[in-house]
């Protein structure tokens, strides 16, 4: 059952993970405007510098 | 057709368009030095990836501008710029110079960057409380596949690691919302949602440290999880309707334009008005603000104040009201008091008084989750004593309790009205109507009574020339020529005769405008006239209908009769409301004879001419008082306070922009049909609801004996509760899908 002792943290890890990234999608705005991301994707000025 | 539905993207996209030179001069002024603000606008213009780039490097160009965002979501820009007077107005014209007309919110932006952050808010509890359900059920599976002794208790305890911060934090809405309900001594869903989440986790707490069998970590969870998804998808569906509410209102450009004691004109917010400014008035342009005409004469439409469809005729000295419609003559007028004695103000009292005692409405949901919420924890309490007092066993007497209480928790409750609201707003969407309040759907479901403003609602609000059989073709080519030119309603309304009747104007020379008379034409020397009655030189009969007058030298005058013309549908509508077995009315401002005939064309057994604002509101409550649920239709500034006082109320977009914030819903399009499609859907969202609770209930039955009877596994917990949710989230999305 040692086994458990190294998946268990390995799973949880990847959880947050994943909870941290969407946290940082949260916070970086991503959520509020989804159309105009979808119409600045078009535009190649954001490339360099995505905003 | 659908066209107002659709305001959002003009007929030509500004930005496909070469920038005029003008433009870019806009507001090149000074440098400044200033602290930054942010400054918000509404631009319902904005559609396209070119028009999000322009506007931002249009805006950014400015002297003092740090940056500018477009949310093309929302359609809105938000501009970080140094807090100087005149950043707003300079905004605002390279704004309009771009091509995108915008107006300035503030009040209103505040509100609404609050709102975006209780959906962020929400979606982050949303996540914590999945993040956190996922890893508990790999942990429960194995517990459920038989791990024993050592193996259980350790993953009861990695558990009760994850499962007791995420509760905390995820749940934290719901602790706070039982706090204050029971503070305030009710008993709310959040209630039994609280206990159950708490009894469950400190029962599992208990259990896991005596190295018991069951720990309900996951139900906890799985509770949060669901009723998280239920808040948001009804948080969702309100800062939808309140953010088409407010494009809506961001179209009807509310500016005054004031002249400065040096004569400079400049654009000022309504709010910026003080009393005894100067202001000017354009012809085609609505009243800013209660006060007297200084120069100038015109004709005003009263119809959106008072329903009456009469232009009256202002000069110098006259009163004017506010949202009064110019319609011939440039005016300047000087505002008078704004305080509490403004008509507008003394309408807002009203509704405001309305509002009040409608507020009192208790919706399904917290009619259903009252009941609920005391027969849950009557159950629970009786589990706990039965078993406790009779088998003596009271750790396992307050397991069963914790079962009971988690199987009855009203996931599915939870979900039941917030999933049927997100899918009829959305159908309602696509019908054209915005939903302003969650319960006005259900409200409407509820009324067997109509009432109808007449101008603006039933009608069209504008003028057709009704008596156009009886004119020759000689005096139809007259009276064309004189009125092509003018932008006056009645004017538009002959042309528009002669053209159907295929009538060509007849040639005049020196054609005159004299605002507030009428139109001036000379045909071979002799004078020709169409106006008012006194100024053609004809016997008017006092007002009581809507004339025009023509004359050509000293013939005799002829008569010009206006109807406001009723929509296409109305007749319709009527008649398909009648047959469904509600009552109809009619409910103007305007004059008896006029009432009467629309009454009689469409059908309308009840009508009541000259209703005062205040009379609106009695003769509804006088309804409301016999046991009738009431649905106002209406548009006018006079029918706001009856919007507000109806069981509830729609009102078209066109309406004055007070009467669109008092009314529960928005109709778009300008088909009034869809007042019956609407009610139709709201019947069937309420018939959707009621099987959702009947789902729910009928779920209870079959589980909760088996939770008394103490057979509640976490296994049975899991499947029960989370199989609930899926079918009665199912079951409302039925409501998006036919689409008629």
């Amino acid at each position: 059952m040692t086994i458990l002792a190294i998946l268990i943290p390995v799973s949880l890890g990847l959880g947050l993970l994943g909870l941290v990234a969407f946290f940082w999608s949260l916070r970086n705005a991503q959520y509020d405007d989804p159309d105009g991301q979808a119409e600045r994707i078009l535009s190649d000025r954001y490339d360099d510098a995505p905003r | 057709m659908n066209q107002a539905a659709r305001p959002a993207a003009p007929a030509v996209c500004p930005a496909c368009m070469p920038l005029p030179d003008w433009a870019r001069a806009v507001g090149d002024s000074a440098k400044v030095e200033a602290p930054l603000r942010r400054f918000e606008f509404a631009l319902p213009g904005v559609h396209c990836a070119a028009c999000i780039t322009r506007v931002e490097d249009g805006l950014a160009s400015l002297d003092g501008v740090a940056g500018a965002r477009v949310n093309l979501t929302l359609k809105r820009v938000s501009l970080s710029a140094a807090d100087v007077p005149g950043m707003q107005d300079m905004a605002l014209q390279r704004l309009s110079a771009l091509g995108y007309p915008a107006q300035p919110l503030d009040s209103a932006a505040l509100a609404a960057t609050q709102q975006d952050s209780e959906g962020r808010d929400l979606l982050a509890r949303i996540a914590v409380s999945g993040f956190a359900l996922m890893n508990v059920m790999l942990l429960s599976v194995s517990v459920w596949s038989g791990a024993t002794d050592a193996t259980r208790d350790l993953m009861h305890w990695i558990s009760a690691v994850i499962a007791l911060p995420a509760t905390g934090f995820a749940a934290m809405p719901f602790f706070a919302n039982a706090t204050r309900a029971l503070l305030a001594r009710r008993l709310d869903m959040d209630v039994p949602i609280s206990t159950a989440i708490l009894l469950a986790l400190g029962v599992s707490i208990w259990e896991t440290a005596q190295s018991g069998a069951h720990a309900f970590f996951d139900a906890a969870l799985m509770l949060t999880f669901f009723l998280l998804i239920g808040r948001y998808l009804a948080h969702r569906t309100r800062a939808a309707a309140r953010s088409a509410a407010a494009e809506l209102a961001a179209l009807e450009v509310q500016m005054a334009v004031r002249i400065g004691p040096d004569g400079a004109r400049e654009q000022v917010v309504l709010d910026a008005l003080r009393a005894g400014d100067l202001l000017a008035v354009a012809p085609g342009g609505r009243i800013p603000a209660d006060g007297v005409v200084v120069t100038g004469s015109s004709e005003i439409d009263p119809q959106m104040l008072t329903g009456e469809t009469m232009p009256e005729a202002v000069g110098p000295g006259a009163q004017l009201r506010a949202g009064m419609l110019n319609l011939s003559g440039p005016l300047t007028m000087r505002a008078e008091t704004l305080g509490e004695e403004t008509l507008l103000r003394q309408i807002a009292r009203l509704v405001e008084a309305a509002e009040a005692s409608r507020n009192r409405y208790a919706n399904l949901a917290s009619r259903a989750s009252w009941y609920y919420s005391h027969i849950v924890n009557i159950l629970a309490l009786a589990a706990l004593l039965m078993w406790g007092l009779l088998g003596g066993d009271w750790r396992m007497a307050i397991n069963i309790a914790a079962a009971v209480l988690i199987i009855t928790c009203p996931c599915a409750l939870g979900l039941a009205v917030p999933a049927v609201l997100t899918a009829a707003s959305g159908r309602l969407f696509k019908l054209g109507v915005l939903l302003k309040d969650g319960t006005a759907l259900e409200r409407l479901a509820e009324i067997d009574h109509v009432v109808f403003d007449k101008t603006g609602t039933l009608t069209t609000g504008r003028p057709v020339l009704s008596n156009a059989q009886t004119l020759s073709d000689e005096h139809m080519a007259l009276a064309m020529a004189l009125a092509e030119g003018s932008a006056h309603p009645l004017s538009q309304a002959i042309a528009l005769a002669a053209q159907q009747r295929g009538i060509a104007p007849v040639r005049l020379s020196d054609i005159a405008e004299h605002p507030g008379f009428g139109t001036l034409g000379l045909l071979g020397g002799q004078e020709a006239r169409l106006g008012r009655a006194e100024w053609v030189g004809a016997d008017g009969d006092g007002g009581a209908r809507t004339t025009a007058w023509l004359r050509l030298g000293q013939n005799p005058a002829i008569e010009l009769v206006f109807e406001d013309d009723a929509r296409a549908d109305a007749a319709d509508t009527v008649a398909r409301l009648r047959a469904a077995g509600l009552g109809v009315s009619l409910l103007s401002g305007d004059a008896e004879g006029p009432v009467a005939r629309m009454a009689d064309r469409l059908g309308i057994k009840t009508w009541v001419a000259r209703a005062t604002p205040a009379g609106k509101v009695e003769y509804l409550q006088s309804l409301a008082a016999s046991g009738h649920k009431v649905l106002m239709v209406g548009d006018g500034l006079n029918d706001t306070a009856a919007l507000a006082s109806a069981h509830v109320s729609i009102s078209p977009a066109s309406a004055v922009d007070a009467s669109r914030s008092a009314a529960d819903m928005i109709l778009t399009g300008g088909r009034l049909g869809r007042v019956v499609d609407s009610w139709n859907l709201a019947r069937r969202a309420r018939r959707r609801v009621l099987e959702n609770f009947a789902m729910a209930f009928g779920y209870n039955i079959i589980t909760v004996p088996i939770a008394f009877a103490g057979y509640v596994t976490p296994l049975i917990a899991a499947i029960a509760m989370s199989g609930s949710s899926i079918v009665v989230s199912l079951n409302a999305m039925r409501l998006g899908r036919r689409v008629k």
